[in-house]
């Protein structure tokens, strides 16, 4: 490597917080001409933080900006708008495809950067009524294409391409920019096939001979090891390994990915389950829910149980517990205490005493436009009758206020709830708050069985450790069995008796929590596809 | 010092003034105000202050309930019914057929409801089944549908076998004609009981207590578990499936409910006015009954009972003194010009703020 120029980008202590959340704390970095770079980390490592202050995304000035320095070719840079790194010579292909699907790919590669000619109309009028130039648009896609190494249809309409083949399109775009001197790949790679990911990581290796540096970020592990040559691995906002892709392996990564206070493993309360009888089973189940297509799980839940269900973001988690409560077509059976729970029909589950807190706290897990009292009480009025009284023989069940108010007073009280009363507003809650009116909606359906989906995602740790606290209190003395699905592999250890993890729409393994985390790392990159 | 108390005092009090109009709503306060004003100067252009009462009155008892009849979708997250006509239709088959069969005097009014009400069931479960095809474009489909059956009743009008000489077209002894006289049968029914007659002062009494008596149903509907699942679809359907809500049913019972309450209340509105109005008459009904509920601080997705009333009275109470006093004062038809303005851009003024909500 060119160890004597200066390096081409160089980050130094970056910070990061979000609303006085840390996510990022001094994070060094250096990348030199021509150097493929790994990045990886469990999600919410922060990652794509660091990206975003990278390529100036607006998001991080509208949340007060970063601290430290970034250094491009020597000289600090600091970009306000992605449309200054693109000047600087950053390109990035992010997940999301940003492409037109009504228009071809060369179309799509010079987008807004088009070659142009003048005609008469635009001499009299001004530049915006200039005819564009399609042999050169050709000319310079194909040229693009060709810098990539792998060919795809020029002429081809991007909705009528395959997906992999998009996101090719979406690299040949930033390769066609001609002051290209870092390339910025956001897991290019999850939605590509094994060939396909061989020809990208073909032409990663083509664009550093020409002296593109590139930063790759991928949960593929052996990806990484094949094409880069320095590996940063970052967990918790910071950079906790930083080495030549030559001398590690697969299974040091993932243990650096996920091993963190592995030894305050040893004074949880775990409890074995192993004489338990089975309580769910679940078999063969697929669920088509987009992202997170669960393709073939089977299961088995053992009474009073926590059971944890981790694994990457995109690998099928969530699918579960959302297929089987009937919010995404699903297949396969799924039998509670022996008896079939029927698919596809949310109020089947909920009468066989089957209870959701769902992810999407805001989209499915509460009525943000109404009080805390009808947000905890609403499904165990629905599904139970509870809070209702009758007249008329029945004919007639009329909300029962008092018992709504004392059921909603008591869970703010247990569960320490912030709020101005039972009869605020839940969109005017914090997220942790949120979250635990989401658990005493749960609750108060006094379930057998509860699932209970990422409940500390976007909450601040002392919110976390009391909504921990509570589904293990819940677990514990009620003896409801319980299954939380969650990415944060650490907090799955602390309160759960077995996990299993999820790999590419799979179990790729169930373990008892005690065991070490680089086991769990090495499930969670196994199947991944 | 003083300054700067002084300062702050201004400040506070400002605040609270502009919490205060936030919280009842601008448009509202302007057109309370509007209304206040027109009160205050009806004596003065030579208007009798008791007869301008008794006719506010009198055209509130007439509206209110098809105000009422956008109540339960909005709460089922349907958003406005523009397509109100379609309940008219069937409240206007169910006054013809009623008349035609021969009834006569409160019966006939008995008897209109009772025929209206399996009209607006069907109609209203078909309405219902397209809104559930659509969701959320409810209320562009709506008015195209509001607007289709009225036209295609203007047909039906001609078309269908009436026979009965007090409605059909003299000369050629088929096809309703455009107005019908209700003297004979129910003109004035629910008005006449209890009327309360004082000068020129007369409140009918009846008419608004059968407003009262289905507005209290309403209301008692919205505190059964139904009634409760419905404003919880309207409010999120996701969280209302997640709990075993079965959303398009409620969507359906919603639509029902409007249609029928729309029904009625056009018969409501028929005894009080005292003529049947067909043809392009219904095609004028849902903007005034729209903006009336939206003048009384409804949102596109919340509605309460109050609103109604509120709403009905003050969009009404424009709508009966503004040709008077206007009139006297400046000696020019302003009225409807005002009452345009004042529907639409309410209505305008809600859609912008979907999300918003006055207490």
């Amino acid at each position: 490597m060119q160890t004597n120029s200066p390096p081409l980008l160089e980050m130094r202590n970056i910070k990061k917080d979000f609303f006085g959340n840390q996510v990022l704390t001094d994070i060094n970095l250096t990348l030199h001409e021509g150097e493929v770079l790994g990045l990886c980390g469990e999600n919410g490592a922060g990652k794509s933080t660091l990206m975003k202050i990278l390529f100036g995304m607006d998001v991080i000035r509208e949340t007060g900006g970063y601290e430290g320095e970034i250094l491009l070719d020597g000289k600090p840079v600091s970009f306000s708008t992605p449309f200054e790194a693109l000047e600087a010579g950053i390109g990035m292909v992010h997940q999301e495809f940003s492409l037109i699907p009504g228009f071809t790919a060369a179309e799509n590669i010079v987008l807004n950067r088009e070659p142009k000619k003048r005609n008469i109309f635009s001499e009299v009028f001004g530049e915006r009524l200039d005819t564009l130039d399609y042999n050169e648009i050709t000319g310079r896609a194909e040229a693009a294409i060709d810098k990539m190494g792998f060919h795809i249809e020029k002429n081809m309409r991007i909705s009528d391409m395959p997906v992999g083949h998009k996101q090719f399109t979406e690299i040949a775009r930033e390769l066609s920019k001609e002051n290209l001197k870092l390339l910025i790949l956001d897991e290019p790679t999850a939605v590509l096939t094994e060939k396909e990911a061989e020809a990208l990581l073909r032409s990663i290796r083509s664009m550093s001979e020409k002296g593109i540096a590139v930063i790759f970020i991928t949960h593929r592990l052996h990806e990484i090891l094949s094409v880069c040559d320095k590996v940063v691995v970052m967990r918790d906002g910071f950079v906790v390994s930083d080495v030549p892709a030559a001398e590690t392996t697969v299974n040091e990564i993932s243990k650096w990915m996920v091993g963190r206070n592995v030894s305050s493993a040893d004074s949880r309360d775990i409890r074995d389950t192993s004489g338990s009888r089975t309580i769910l089973s679940i078999r063969r189940l697929w669920v088509d829910m987009p992202g997170e297509t669960v393709r073939d799980v089977s299961l088995d839940v053992r009474e009073g149980e926590i059971l944890g269900i981790g694994g990457l973001a995109g690998q099928g988690k969530l699918g579960i517990p959302n297929g089987i409560m009937g919010l995404y077509e699903a297949g396969g059976t799924v039998e509670l205490d022996g008896k079939p729970i029927p698919l596809n029909a949310p109020r089947k589950c909920l009468d066989a005493s089957l209870a959701f807190v769902s992810e999407d706290r805001r989209g499915v897990g509460l009525l943000l436009d109404e009080t805390l009292e009808w947000n905890i009480a609403f499904p165990a009025m629905q599904v139970q009758n509870k809070f209702l009284r009758s007249y008329l023989g029945g004919l007639v069940k009329w909300r029962d206020e008092k018992g709504i108010r004392e059921v909603t007073e008591r869970y703010i009280d247990e569960l320490a709830i912030k709020c101005t009363g039972s009869k605020q507003k839940a969109r005017e809650l914090s997220g942790g708050n949120q979250q635990k009116i989401c658990l005493a909606k749960a609750f108060a359906l006094e379930p057998k069985f509860l699932f209970v989906s990422e409940p500390t995602r976007g909450i601040d740790i002392g919110a976390k450790a009391l909504v921990l606290n509570a589904l293990k209190k819940f677990n514990r003395e009620s003896g409801v069995t319980v299954v939380m699905i969650s990415s944060e592999l650490e907090e799955l250890r602390q309160i759960c008796d077995r996990i299993a993890i999820v790999s590419g729409g799979k179990i790729a393994g169930i373990r008892p929590a005690s065991d070490p985390s680089e086991e769990f790392g090495m499930l969670m990159v196994s199947m991944v596809k | 010092m003083n300054e700067t108390l002084a300062d702050r005092n201004n400040f506070t009090v400002r605040d609270r003034l502009k919490s205060m109009v936030r919280n009842f709503g601008l448009p509202r306060l302007i057109i309370a105000g509007f209304l206040l004003l027109l009160f205050i100067a009806a004596p003065f252009v030579g208007a009798d202050f008791w007869t301008q009462i008794s006719n506010t009155i009198n055209r509130f008892s007439w509206n209110a309930v098809m105000v009422l009849a956008m109540v339960p979708m909005i709460h089922s997250g349907c958003g406005l019914n523009f397509g109100l006509p379609l309940g008219i239709i069937s409240g206007l088959l169910g006054a013809t057929l009623s008349i035609e069969l021969g009834f006569t005097g409160p019966v006939s009014f008995v008897m209109a409801v009772a025929i209206a009400t399996p009209f607006a069931l069907i109609l209203g479960a078909g309405y219902g089944w397209l809104l559930n095809k659509i969701k959320g474009g409810e209320m562009m489909i709506a008015t195209y549908v509001g607007f289709s059956s009225v036209s295609f009743m203007c047909m039906m009008w001609l078309l269908l076998p009436y026979h009965s000489p007090t409605m059909v077209w003299g000369l050629s002894g088929k096809g309703l004609r455009t107005t019908i006289s209700l003297e004979g049968f129910y003109d004035k029914v629910l008005a006449n009981i209890l009327q309360i007659n004082i000068g020129n002062l007369s409140i009918p009494t009846g008419t608004l207590l059968f407003f009262a008596l289905l507005a209290w149903l309403m209301w008692a509907f919205l505190h059964t578990k139904t009634g409760t699942a419905m404003t919880a679809v309207g409010s999120n359907p996701t969280f209302a499936r997640a709990a075993g809500v079965n959303v398009d049913k409620m969507r359906m019972l919603s639509v029902v409910m409007s249609t029928w309450l729309a029904a009625i209340g056009i018969l409501v509105y028929e005894q009080g006015f005292g003529f049947i109005q067909l043809y392009m008459a219904p095609f004028y009904m849902a903007l005034p009954a729209v903006s009336a509920i939206l003048i009384g601080g409804a949102s596109v997705n919340k509605a309460s009972i109050g609103h109604v009333i509120l709403g009905t009275f003050l969009f009404q109470g424009i709508v009966t003194m503004t040709p008077t006093v206007m009139n006297n004062a400046i000696h020019m038809d302003m009225s409807e010009v005002i009452r345009v303005v004042a529907s639409q851009g309410m209505i305008l003024y809600a859609l912008t703020r979907k999300t918003e909500v006055t207490k």
